[in-house]
């Protein structure tokens, strides 16, 4: 972006093997110094599609973006669907590169093709909102291009900023975590286009690749837990996280919600039947496990889509708000403004904490949203930079960060197979990393108690090496469940990505992908400053302990560290 | 016994939410389970007062019993 120039580079022999969070990780370690300022010229943001990403692979289209992160201060991938992971391959983009910064302060928008990249002046969108940006371009561009944008949130670079993702229908998927937004905005790009004019990905032998995905298609769609994802969405978790004593309540006080049941996926599974909205919905062409879905509001108009899990437990129990509607303001407001529900509803309980609004006032949330974080006053900047910003200006201790990440909707207390992935995943606390719920809580790829230290490590390094190998695909993580527990998934994957480049990879290739993109992930943070003290979680988790279990994090520094002997 | 028994996502079909209900002394879950006529297989997790049990736990009284099919999410 410095001298505004574009340019269109082979793949490095290197480099032609990898996709996704495999390719954005090793080109930030590779490309980006690791002592720089995230929002500095120095910083580089990457998108990659997948290996599998543009081809009819099911559940193949989830885009990584990576950049030295300004919540973090370390690596960055972040996950999204969306259309532009599977365009982006369709236009034969490995990867595209923002790098530099302008001189004059001006803002940019990118348009990318099979053939062609540019760089133009955008005075239109500034300081637009998300929805806006995305209406105006589908208008504009027509609904058949991908399109990646930043809202005030990353125009203002807060660290919380989100990139968005225009979907199939006009809504909203985020790369939510580790403020890439801000990123994005520091090079002062508002949003990127993507037109794939009609080619396609080369599929080496067609033939095994569409026997490949016939098994790997039926392996997902026969999984139980597709089909509960598609009835009541990733928000079937609230209950039984809550059951099991784990739902992270009150900024991490109590780790039961008594109004659970009223923003449990059960419960919005009802209200969107009522209103006329979509229980299932696919985030990205393909997908067959639809865990997305449209939210209506009481005059059964459109609200929001893609409601999670992550979203309505942090706005949800986390700040004691019961209303799933005020939560559904409030994720549509969020995702407007381009700022990421988990990092900013965290900072909301930590603000509540301090008594800036009061446990349970959604309404008050949604004003704040809009008024403060949207308009980029100075309490709205405080919130927008996360958990830890909230912390620090109000002197709050209670703050649930790891590497300045706010954890997510599990506590570590009672999911201690969690504690071990917020700890040590080169992310900051993030819970798609290694999902350790899986055995701890939903006995999916077998059984470790929770309330145990047993067992936690390994799991959580099997899962996170697994996780990184499949973040490289461009796969949802969603497959795992499938993955985990039936014989013919993995095998099945393994042989789309053969059949798609021609290889002849085994299971153990995957494995050893994994192994070495968190190293190299883990490379760039100790390079950047990091140690193994930053692999611990904040102290409050060690002194109070948790209700109803009663339990505190209990791990040694030494049990930690261990998990990085592979 | 008399036992808090929670069924969740679709196992609440044609059947409750939350109910108290007697069942005789020694009555394990996975009993529970069958004369809830719901499938063992389509069983996912149970638990009893928030901790993890299985179908040949055996309940005491004023237990909370939870019965959840196959979830996941994330």
């Amino acid at each position: 972006m410095t001298d505004l120039t574009t340019s269109i580079e082979d793949v490095p022999q290197d480099w032609a093997g990898m996709g996704g969070r495999g390719l954005t990780s090793t080109i930030v370690a590779a490309e980006v110094p690791p002592t720089c300022h995230p929002l500095g010229p120095n910083n580089k943001l990457v998108f990659a599609p997948g290996l599998l990403s543009g081809t009819v692979a099911a559940n193949s289209g989830r885009l990584s973006a990576g950049a030295k992160s300004p919540l973090t201060g370390g690596i960055k991938e972040s996950n999204a669907g969306g259309t532009s992971a599977q365009f982006l391959a369709r236009c034969g983009c490995k990867a595209l590169i923002i790098e530099g910064m302008p001189k004059e302060d001006k803002w940019y928008s990118i348009a990318l093709t099979a053939g062609s990249l540019t760089i133009s002046e955008e005075t239109e969108l500034v300081g637009k909102g998300n929805y806006t940006v995305a209406k105006t371009l589908s208008e504009k561009l027509g609904s058949k291009q991908g399109v990646i944008t930043i809202g005030p949130a990353g125009e203002m670079k807060m660290a919380g900023a989100n990139l968005s993702v225009v979907d199939p229908d006009g809504n909203l998927r985020s790369n939510g975590r580790g403020g890439l937004g801000a990123v994005m905005g520091s090079k002062k790009v508002k949003f990127i286009s993507i037109d794939p004019q009609g080619n396609k990905v080369e599929i080496t032998n067609p033939d095994a690749f569409k026997d490949a995905n016939r098994a790997f298609a039926k392996a997902l769609v026969d999984n139980q837990i597709s089909q509960g994802l598609k009835t009541y969405g990733t928000n079937i978790l609230v209950n039984v996280i809550n059951e099991a004593g784990a739902l992270p309540t009150r900024n991490f006080t109590q780790g039961q919600f008594e109004g659970h049941d009223k923003i449990s996926g059960e419960t919005m599974h009802d209200i969107i039947q009522e209103r006329g909205g979509k229980p299932s919905h696919n985030c990205h062409a393909g997908c067959v496990i639809q865990c997305s879905q449209i939210y209506k509001d009481k005059d059964k108009n459109f609200k929001t889509a893609g409601f999670e899990y992550e979203s309505i437990w942090a706005m949800g129990a986390d700040c004691c708000v019961d209303n799933l509607d005020d939560i559904a303001e409030a994720d549509w407001l969020m995702d407007d403004i381009g700022i990421d529900t988990i990092e900013t509803s965290v900072a909301f309980g930590v603000a509540m904490e301090a008594g800036v609004l009061e446990f349970g006032d959604g309404k008050g949330m949604c004003q704040i949203i809009k008024e403060d974080i949207g308009k980029g006053t100075a309490l709205g900047r405080i919130i927008g930079n996360g958990a830890g910003s909230v912390g620090r200006s109000f002197g709050v201790t209670r703050v649930p960060v790891v590497k300045n990440q706010a954890i997510p909707a599990y506590d570590p207390r009672s999911v201690k197979g969690m504690a071990i992935t917020y700890a040590t995943t080169p992310m900051g606390a993030d819970h798609t990393t290694g999902y350790a719920v899986t055995a701890n809580i939903l006995g999916v790829g077998g059984s470790v108690d929770p309330l145990s230290n047993e067992g936690q490590v390994e799991l959580s390094r099997n899962l996170q090496i697994a996780t990184a190998a499949i973040d490289s695909t461009g796969m949802c993580l969603f497959i795992a469940f499938a993955a985990l527990d039936d014989p013919n998934c993995l095998p099945a994957l393994i042989d789309l990505i053969n059949a798609r480049y021609g290889l002849s990879l085994s299971g153990d290739d995957v494995t050893n992908l994994g192994k070495s993109i968190l190293k190299t992930e883990r490379g760039f943070n100790q390079a950047a400053g990091f140690t193994n003290a930053d692999d611990r979680l904040p102290e409050f988790f060690y002194l109070e302990p948790l209700p109803p279990h009663n339990v505190v994090v209990d791990f040694s520094g030494e049990e930690i560290d261990s998990f990085w002997n592979f | 016994m008399k036992l808090t028994v929670k069924l969740f996502a679709y196992f609440r079909d044609n059947r409750f939410v939350a109910e108290v209900q007697e069942y005789p002394d020694g009555t394990t879950i996975g009993e529970i389970v069958d004369r809830l006529e719901i499938d063992r297989n389509e069983i996912g997790i149970t638990m009893i007062n928030s901790k993890h049990s299985s179908f040949e736990d055996i309940p005491a009284g004023d237990d909370i019993l939870a019965i959840f099919p196959m979830v996941g999410g994330g």
